[in-house]
């Protein structure tokens, strides 16, 4: 039982990460109907912003505080997230925007191994370490629950509580879900709607390097392949959840998350990823819209 | 009255190499009501939407309150205070009665919104009793009613409606033109509409155009159409067997 319940508590920190990411793939999805393949090496990205960051602050003051340090991290890899995840819909997405539907996804795919080749040339091609931030253990009823995975998933739900109201109670939030609905009506009201989609890239690389810095954290190194895996995963947690909802991708990232944890712990590890994508395929045979999905079909 | 707030001039709007408006000439004051008629496929809900940028026009201009909007994207063409009930409504589907309404005033950013609302609501009582629903489930009528409220709540200086009576019930059909009319006589609000109901838009209106095939073939006072030989014959003996 206790075994049990450690390996929930190691999904759910993991399922917390890959929650993170999806809202980016499904927020972008949403509002211009196209996958951005290039959301997973955002996520990466950040991961590096965040070490690099890292290694320029501890080498330069000596002695600041954890708390601090993670905090000027997590603002230093969302800065450099937003800013390319924003360029790359300006000039890769954007004038492709009413042309026929595969473009964007296939210079979708071209962004995505631009990236993490620019990364792979830049920062060299192998592991990145980082020495432990947070490194204390506590001991609950028999089980261990590390003070990283306290953080994870204390700063998701504070993450996602903000973006649930910025999404469902602010002006911009309405101008996102308009935009999302009915892209015509929305500039008749007077919405900018290229400049909505921006924030929407923009909200989505945020919390995707957040994650990047949880992640990083979290195993201690950052390669830049590391856009790839989590990226996809991600993106199975927003197809899961039923891409397109907000709510889904969160309930979606976590279900892969413990999927994948308590596969790992009851069978053979070599097979997670095989056991994650088996229960993906298996929902959308019998659900094809996902879990929190809505069927195309709507009365207007 | 006399002023021109809205002028139109010359317009033609292509959809890819098919010519939709062949050269429109249109004008309309502040504070009339003015209509276009038409039959199906003449254009009318192009030229609507060719006067919010969408699409934009290939030749000639139109200007609003003597700036020229011809080519101005469309959410600045809206932010001139020009709102637009469009064709089909489009309400949006997965946000309350309520959301909609906030949704038309975001050019104000909500400052008037208590006090413009509570006008929309004693205008149409209905939106009122299904204010948390989603707009996706209202009846048509209900629609309509939300698509012209939330036209309404963007506080515009000209009011464009595209067909607020199609689909409806002839009841609610005089609900919605006894609105438009008490919103200009006690507004002073200044009304374009696209109407299939000639009769009725003809008799609600200051002036009337009629539209055939891309053009304006006809121009006058609403009772002048009304009492036009050829008008009578094409769109309103003819609709009524």
């Amino acid at each position: 039982m206790e075994y049990f319940i450690q390996q929930l508590v190691n999904g759910l920190t993991l399922g917390s990460i890959y929650g993170l990411i999806a809202i980016g793939y499904t927020m972008v999805y949403g509002i211009i109907g196209m996958i951005n393949f290039a959301h997973g090496d955002i996520f990466m990205l950040g991961g590096f912003a965040a070490l690099i960051i890292f290694l320029v602050l501890t080498s330069v003051f000596v002695g600041l505080p954890t708390v601090l340090l993670l905090l000027l991290m997590m603002a230093a890899a969302m800065l450099t997230a937003a800013l390319w995840n924003w360029t790359i819909e300006k000039v890769a997405y954007r004038p492709l925007r009413g042309s026929f539907r595969l473009a964007p996804l296939i210079t979708a795919i071209g962004m995505s191994i631009t990236l993490s080749n620019f990364v792979q040339v830049t920062q060299g091609p192998r592991n990145k370490p980082i020495p432990p931030l947070v490194s204390s253990v506590y001991n609950v009823f028999g089980i261990s629950i590390s003070l990283k995975q306290i953080v994870i998933v204390v700063l998701t739900t504070v993450l996602l509580t903000v973006f649930w109201y910025v999404v469902n109670k602010t002006a911009l939030g309405r101008a996102q879900r308009a935009t999302e609905q009915d892209r015509k009506m929305a500039a008749l009201l007077g919405i900018d709607v290229d400049r909505t989609i921006s924030i929407t890239f923009i909200m989505g690389a945020g919390l995707a390097a957040v994650a990047g810095t949880m992640y990083l954290m979290y195993y201690g190194v950052v390669v830049f392949t590391d856009g790839f895996i989590p990226g996809v995963k991600a993106f199975t947690a927003a197809v899961l959840g039923g891409i397109g909802s907000l709510p889904g991708a969160v309930i979606g990232g976590l279900l892969i998350g413990l999927i994948e944890s308590l596969w790992s712990a009851y069978f053979t590890i070599d097979y997670k990823d095989v056991a994650t994508f088996s229960i993906l395929a298996i929902v959308l045979i019998f659900k094809p819209s996902g879990i929190f999905g809505r069927p195309e079909v709507e009365k207007v | 009255m006399s002023d021109t707030l809205l002028s139109v001039r010359g317009v033609e709007t292509y959809y890819g190499n098919i010519r939709a408006l062949a050269g429109v000439d249109i004008d309309v004051k502040r504070g009339e009501i003015a209509c276009l008629i038409g039959a199906n496929g003449a254009g009318k809900s192009t030229l609507m939407m060719t006067i919010c940028g969408d699409p934009q026009a290939r030749a000639g201009t139109i200007t609003f309150e003597g700036e020229d909007i011809t080519r101005l994207p469309t959410h600045r063409i809206a932010r001139l205070r020009i709102a637009q009930s469009p064709e089909g409504r489009r309400i949006f589907p997965r946000m309350t009665v309520y959301e909609n309404l906030q949704m038309g005033a975001s050019l104000d950013n909500l400052k008037y919104f208590d006090e413009d609302v509570e006008k929309i609501f004693t205008l149409f009582p209905r939106l009122k009793e299904r204010q948390a629903q989603r707009g996706g489930t209202l009846s048509g009528g209900e629609q309509q009613m939300l698509s012209i409220g939330r036209a309404l709540m963007a506080r515009p200086k000209l009011l464009l409606l595209d067909e607020p009576s199609l689909g409806l019930a002839p009841l609610i059909v005089k609900q919605i033109f006894d609105a438009i009319k008490i919103l200009n006589k006690e507004q002073g609000l200044t009304v374009f509409l696209v109407e299939q109901n000639a009769f009725a838009a003809l008799k609600l209106s200051n002036r009337g155009y009629v539209m055939v095939n891309g053009k304006v073939t006809m121009s006058g006072t609403g009772m002048e159409l009304l009492a036009n030989p050829e008008v009578r014959a094409a769109y309103l003996e003819g609709g009524r067997h």
